[in-house]
C-alpha cells in the first residue's frame, strides 16, 4: 500500500523537468537584474567618491566652468567645474533631436500614410542600414567630410558642436523614425476613416488626427533619440574638438561628457581625484540615462490615460 | 491656403525630406565604399598592423572582432534565452515582472561608454583580468543582453497559443512544450535577432576601449592551445578590434596613412555588417520555410 502511495505522490520525471526548466529561466532573469544593480552600484560609488572622499563641492562640480581636476584653484579647491561638458552634451543632444525630428516624422508619415507598401519596402532597409552603421564609421565620415566642410563654409577649425550635431542627427534619425512608425501604425484605422469621411484631405487627417493621436509615442521616440545622442561617445569625440572649455559658439571646439570620459580616463590613475572626477561625469551620464527612462515612462502613462 | 493646396504642399515637403534621408544614406554608403575599396587588398586584410610605418594591415583586428563576437554570443545567448523564456512563458503580470522589465529597459538605454567603464572597473581592475578579450566579451554581453532578450521574448510570444495548447493536450510537460514546440517555432525570429545583434556587436567600440584594450600583441595563428600566452585563441590576451582600430588610428595614432587605414577598415566593417543584414534576412526566411513547410 505504502509503496503505491509513495509512487503516486512522488513527482514525475516531467514535473522535475518542469521545475528544472523554470529554475533555469529564473536564474537567468535574476542574473539580468543583478547586472543592472551592480552597474548602478559601481558607477555610483565611484562617481560620488569625488565628493565623499576628495571632499570636492558638488555645487562647484555642477556650476563652475574650470575643468582641470589635477590642479587646485586659488582657494585650494580642486578645479572640477563640469558645466562646459554638461552644457555641450545637452546642446548637441537637443540640436540633433531638433534637426532629426522633422526628417524622422516625414519618413514615418511617408511609410505609414502616403505609400505604406512601396514606401515601407524601400525605406525599411534604409532605416535598418542607418542603424547598422557603427558609430566609429559615423565618426570617421564626420572627421573626413563634415569637419572640413564646416571649416570651409564657416571658418574656424570645423570641430565643435555643429559637427557633433550633424553626426548625431544621422545617428538618432533611424531610432526616432522607427519608433514614430510604430506609434503612427498603432493609431486605429477608424480614426482615419472617420476623418476622411468628413471630407478632410490626407494631410488634414494626418496632421489633425493621426499625429495628434500618436503624440505620446512620437514624444517617446524623440526622448529615446535624445538618450542615444546623449550617451554616444566615439563619433562625437572624433568631431567635437575635445576642449573642456565653455563652448563659445557652434563652431568652437568643445567637449561632451562622453568625449571627455573616453579621451581622459586612460590618462589618470584609479583612485586619484582626476580619475574620480571623471567617474563623476560617468555618474551624470548614468543619471541622465535614468531620467530619460523616467520621462519615457511618464509620457507612456499619460498617453495611456487619454485613451 | 485651401485644404487641397496645403495637402499638396505638405506631401511635397514630406517627399523632399524623405528624399534627403535616402540621399544621406546613399551618400554615406557611397562615400565609405568609394573611399575604402581602393585600400582593400589581400595584403591589407592579411598583414599585421603597423604603429609607425605606412602600409599596415588589419589581420589581427579583423580576427579579434570575429573572435570577440563569437565569445560574446556564447556568453550572452544562453542568458538571453533563459530570460526570454521567463518573460514570455512564466512571468506573471505583477510588480516583480514590472521591475525586471524596467531593469532590462534601463540596461538597454545605458550609454555604451558607461557599460565599458563598468566592465573596466569590475573585470579589468577588480577581478584582475587585465585588458582581455574575455573582459570585452562580458562588457559586450551587458550591451547585447537586453536587445537579445527582448528579441527572444517577442519571437516566443509571436508563437500562437494553439501550439502550446496542442503540446499540453498531448500530455507534455510545460518545459517540454516550450523546448520541443514553442522554441523551434520561434527559431527563425530568434536567429534573425542574433545575426542583427551580431552586427551591432561587431561595430561596437566605446564599450571595448577600456575592456578589451587598444593594443594587439603579436599572436601565433598556429598555436591552438587557448591557455598559451601568444595563442590566437587565448581569451586573456588584450585585443584591439576593427572598430577600436578605426577610432584609435583617427584620434591617437601617428601612422602616416591613418586616413587610408580607416577608410579601408570602415569599408570592411560596413561590408561585413551588410553581409550580416543580408544573411539575417536570408537565413530567417529559409529557416521559416523549412520549419513550417511553406515551400
Amino acid at each position: 500500500m505504502d509503496e503505491i502511495k509513495e509512487k503516486l505522490t512522488r513527482s514525475s520525471k516531467a514535473t522535475r523537468q518542469d521545475y528544472f526548466g523554470k529554475a533555469i529561466s529564473y536564474v537567468c532573469i535574476a542574473l539580468v537584474g543583478l547586472l543592472v544593480i551592480s552597474i548602478l552600484y559601481f558607477i555610483a560609488t565611484r562617481g560620488i567618491a569625488t565628493f565623499t572622499v576628495n571632499h570636492a563641492s558638488i555645487t562647484d562640480f555642477l556650476t563652475k566652468t574650470n575643468w582641470n581636476p589635477g590642479m587646485l584653484d586659488s582657494k585650494g579647491k580642486p578645479e572640477i567645474g563640469a558645466l562646459p561638458m554638461i552644457v555641450t552634451s545637452f546642446s548637441v543632444t537637443i540640436l540633433a533631436a531638433l534637426v532629426a525630428t522633422p526628417f524622422a516624422l516625414a519618413v514615418a508619415i511617408f511609410m505609414t500614410e502616403i505609400a505604406p507598401q512601396r514606401g515601407s519596402r524601400f525605406l525599411q532597409p534604409v532605416i535598418e542600414l542607418l542603424v547598422g552603421i557603427p558609430s566609429v564609421v559615423y565618426g570617421f565620415i564626420g572627421l573626413t567630410v563634415v569637419v572640413p566642410a564646416i571649416r570651409h563654409v564657416a571658418g574656424g577649425t570645423g570641430f565643435g558642436i555643429l559637427a557633433g550635431t550633424v553626426v548625431l542627427f544621422v545617428m538618432v534619425l533611424p531610432t526616432i523614425t522607427s519608433l514614430c512608425v510604430d506609434s503612427i501604425k498603432a493609431v486605429p484605422l477608424y480614426f482615419r476613416s472617420a476623418s476622411l469621411a468628413l471630407g478632410a484631405t490626407r494631410w488634414q487627417t494626418t496632421y489633425k488626427v493621426v499625429l495628434r493621436a500618436a503624440t505620446p509615442g512620437i514624444l517617446t521616440a524623440i526622448i529615446f533619440g535624445m538618450a542615444r545622442a546623449f550617451g554616444e561617445a566615439l563619433a562625437v569625440q572624433m568631431v567635437i574638438g575635445n576642449a573642456a572649455i565653455m563652448p563659445k559658439g557652434l563652431i568652437s571646439p568643445a567637449s561632451t561628457l562622453t568625449s571627455q570620459l573616453t579621451s581622459e580616463i586612460g590618462n589618470t590613475t584609479l583612485g586619484t581625484l582626476p580619475n574620480n572626477a571623471l567617474w563623476s561625469l560617468a555618474l551624470v551620464l548614468l543619471f541622465m540615462s535614468l531620467v530619460f527612462n523616467i520621462i519615457v515612462r511618464f509620457i507612456g502613462k499619460r498617453g495611456q490615460m487619454k485613451k | 491656403m485651401n485644404p487641397k493646396t496645403s495637402n499638396n504642399v505638405a506631401t511635397g515637403i514630406i517627399m523632399a525630406l524623405v528624399g534627403i534621408v535616402v540621399l544621406i544614406l546613399a551618400g554615406i554608403l557611397g562615400y565609405i565604399l568609394y573611399a575604402g575599396i581602393p585600400h582593400m587588398s589581400w595584403h591589407f586584410l592579411t598583414s599585421a598592423s603597423q604603429s609607425f610605418k605606412a602600409g599596415g594591415g588589419i589581420r589581427d583586428q579583423l580576427f579579434n572582432s570575429l573572435y570577440l563576437l563569437v565569445l560574446t554570443l556564447i556568453i550572452s545567448f544562453p542568458i538571453a534565452l533563459g530570460s526570454g523564456i521567463y518573460l514570455s512563458e512564466y512571468a506573471a503580470d505583477n510588480w516583480f515582472t514590472g521591475i525586471i522589465r524596467t531593469a532590462i529597459e534601463v540596461l538597454s538605454s545605458l550609454p555604451s561608454v558607461v557599460v565599458g567603464l563598468f566592465g573596466y572597473l569590475l573585470f579589468v581592475i577588480q577581478f584582475k583580468m587585465g585588458f582581455s578579450i574575455l573582459a570585452g566579451a562580458i562588457a559586450l554581453t551587458f550591451f547585447n543582453l537586453p536587445l537579445l532578450t527582448r528579441n527572444i521574448e517577442e519571437s516566443l510570444s509571436d508563437v500562437s497559443d494553439l501550439q502550446r495548447e496542442a503540446g499540453l493536450s498531448l500530455g507534455l510537460s510545460n518545459w517540454k512544450t516550450i523546448t520541443g514546440i514553442v522554441l523551434p517555432a520561434a527559431l527563425p525570429g530568434i536567429l534573425t535577432g542574433i545575426i542583427l545583434s551580431a552586427g551591432r556587436v561587431f561595430g561596437e567600440a566605446a564599450a571595448l576601449i577600456y575592456t578589451a584594450g587598444q593594443s594587439s600583441p603579436v599572436v601565433n595563428y598556429g598555436d591552438f592551445n587557448p591557455m598559451s600566452a601568444d595563442s590566437f585563441l587565448n581569451p586573456f590576451r588584450p585585443a584591439e578590434t576593427l572598430a577600436v582600430h578605426i577610432w584609435k588610428v583617427n584620434t591617437e595614432a601617428v601612422t602616416p596613412d591613418a586616413l587610408s587605414i580607416s577608410a579601408g577598415s570602415s569599408a570592411v566593417l560596413i561590408i561585413v555588417i551588410l553581409l550580416f543584414n543580408l544573411l539575417a534576412r536570408w537565413a530567417g526566411k529559409r529557416l521559416y520555410n523549412k520549419m513550417t513547410a511553406t515551400k
